[in-house]
């Protein structure tokens, strides 16, 4: 049975191979840096396990691996990694043409057929994925597939898998790990209190009687907190559970159906403004190999500007309806 | 007073991001400064960060989409989605982009949320794609507006799949509202907070829809005309 930890193992895999090509390439920091990735992720299961027993030993080492990444970090330059040559590459494209499509398509394609058939795929009897978190299992099965049909379209050899995936991955740099840093840090706020406090100042900012200003005051905090997490999800409880269900539901009479939704869609446009939701807005950055770290959202605050005045338009005159 | 202080590491990602340091350590150091701010031992705070560490690995995923996505580029994938699409007349950067926002919104209102993204499609496919739409206007793009034309795509993904994921039912979003409002003692059944979410996804449709046709109008003027400066020369005769 295909299960989400095997896609850790393979990851866990695949970070060593990158450390090893650069400790060859005598790059030290970027060899160091996936190194200590690689064992966390080997290590994930092993140290949730003892964690869950009260052993905090293999958390507490987790955790300075999480230091110790924090310091190689910042090292890490882009360095330059020769790419094939591109007289090759556009001879290559001009003879592949539509096939090379193929393999690309798999990864969204296959995802896809084990989303929504993974739970019937049986094999000997045996299912052939688990339940928990299938369409992510999916995603590394369909890497897989997409990497063998790379190969056979394109006749490289196999270990061009891990000579290019390090190309990408050392494009990436640092800012591959930020989106799990800071969903991270999005755990310890949670079990510090730092919600509850942000919550309460809030509160205190506000006249509670105007049911416009609560609205306002829900709408703004659900993006200001979003933008700090990085992460409408971790904002939602805090600030529903601070504004939304005091003020405007009991207080207001406000229906939460219609505020619960309004308010996450109110926290995305958040998400549109902030460098902390790295993976949406620092990765694709260093993917597309842009100049500066800002220019993804640069080309979307303004969509998500007026979204949120269209939000905060229907929170007002939807969740009174009675 | 105690409990003001876990604020300290919401401060201290405040200005690590407006100093500009690098996100990783500063992200690092807020969750050991909002740990040891709230009370704890250095140990319960090493372990409060490797747990939560290694209880996030899901995000780091997407790494395996590289070594398939990286043969296909050493194999001319970027440059056979340029030419392809160059050679497709009627497809404007405007229709690629609105097209790819449908498309990205339906997805994720079906929970497909992890079949596109920055690097399984973004990348590999949109943007080169989206750069030969933009170079029909018959001059090749300078740098700077290639990277315009680069950001724009990601910002499309990003909103095509914020403003679908909430219509969906049976996962992520839409689940956790739900989850809390039963944990409040609030009964609700999916589809009576899926439904809100409507009106804000055919919002966002239409506003980055506009903004992608003024972007592609702003890309194919700012174009030098080709024959201008043979123009002026045989002006000149």
């Amino acid at each position: 049975m295909l299960r989400i930890e095997q896609a850790y193992w393979l990851l866990a895999l695949f970070l060593a191979g990158a450390a090893l090509l650069n400790l060859h390439g005598r790059r030290w920091w970027h060899a160091a840096f996936w190194a200590v990735l690689g064992a966390l992720f080997a290590c994930g299961d092993f140290v949730l396990a003892e964690a869950k027993l009260h052993h905090e030993l293999p958390a507490q080492l987790a955790g300075i691996g999480v230091l110790a990444l924090a310091v190689l970090a910042p090292r890490m330059h882009r360095g330059e990694l020769r790419e094939r040559d591109e007289a090759m590459r556009e001879a290559d494209a001009r003879r592949l043409r539509h096939k090379l499509f193929a393999p690309a398509v798999l990864i969204p394609l296959v995802t896809m057929v084990v989303a929504l058939f993974g739970g019937y795929a049986a094999f000997g009897g045996a299912r052939l994925f688990e339940q928990k978190q299938m369409t992510l299992t999916g995603l590394a099965f369909a890497c897989m597939v997409a990497l063998v049909a790379a190969l056979w379209v394109t006749r490289a050899k196999p270990r061009a898998g891990l000579f290019e995936g390090r190309r990408l991955l050392d494009t990436l740099g640092w800012a591959a790990l930020l989106p799990l840093t800071l969903a991270a840090l999005g755990g310890v706020f949670a079990a510090t209190g730092v919600g509850d406090a942000i919550a309460q100042l809030v509160r205190m900012a506000i006249p509670v009687n105007s049911a416009l200003a609560c609205v306002v005051a829900y709408g703004i905090g659900m993006v200001l907190f979003t933008a700090i997490m990085g992460n409408a999800f971790a904002a939602f409880p805090v600030l529903t559970a601070g504004i939304g269900l005091p003020l405007l539901i009991h207080l207001h009479g406000a229906n939460p159906g219609i505020l619960g939704a309004l308010g996450m869609l109110t926290g995305y446009c958040g998400t549109l403004f902030t460098p902390m939701a790295a993976n949406f807005n620092i990765v694709p950055v260093a993917l597309l190999e842009l100049p500066n770290q800002s220019d993804v959202i640069r080309a979307q605050w303004k969509t998500g500007a007026a979204l949120l005045v269209v939000n905060l338009v229907l929170m007002y005159f939807l969740v009174f309806r009675s | 007073m105690m409990h003001w202080l876990p604020l300290l590491g919401v401060a201290v990602v405040v200005l690590g991001f407006a100093l500009r340091f690098n996100p990783v350590p500063v992200v690092v150091a807020a969750g050991v400064v909002s740990g040891l701010a709230a009370g704890k031992s250095v140990g319960d705070v090493l372990a409060l960060l490797g747990t939560s560490f290694v209880s996030e690995r899901a995000l780091l995923l997407y790494v395996l989409t590289l070594p398939a996505i990286g043969v296909l580029e050493r194999a001319g994938l970027r440059e056979h989605a340029r030419n392809w699409i160059s050679s497709l007349r009627g497809l404007t950067l405007s229709r690629l982009l609105i097209a790819y926002l449908g498309l990205r919104q339906i997805l994720s209102m079906l929970g497909l949320t992890n079949v596109a993204g920055h690097a399984q499609t973004v990348r590999p496919l949109l943007a080169p794609m989206a750069e030969a739409a933009a170079e029909k206007r018959g001059a090749p793009l300078e740098q700077e507006e290639r990277n315009d034309v680069r950001a724009f795509c990601a910002a499309t993904d990003n909103v095509g799949l914020f403003f679908g994921e909430d219509v969906f039912i049976a996962l992520g979003a839409v689940l956790l509202i739900q989850g809390f409002y039963a944990q409040h003692g609030i009964e609700l059944q999916p589809l009576q907070i899926a439904l809100w979410a409507l009106p804000t996804a055919i919002s966002a449709f239409v506003i980055h829809g506009v903004r992608s046709v003024l972007f592609a109008r702003r890309i194919g003027t700012h174009a030098p005309a080709p024959d201008a400066a043979a123009v002026q020369r045989d002006a000149a005769h």
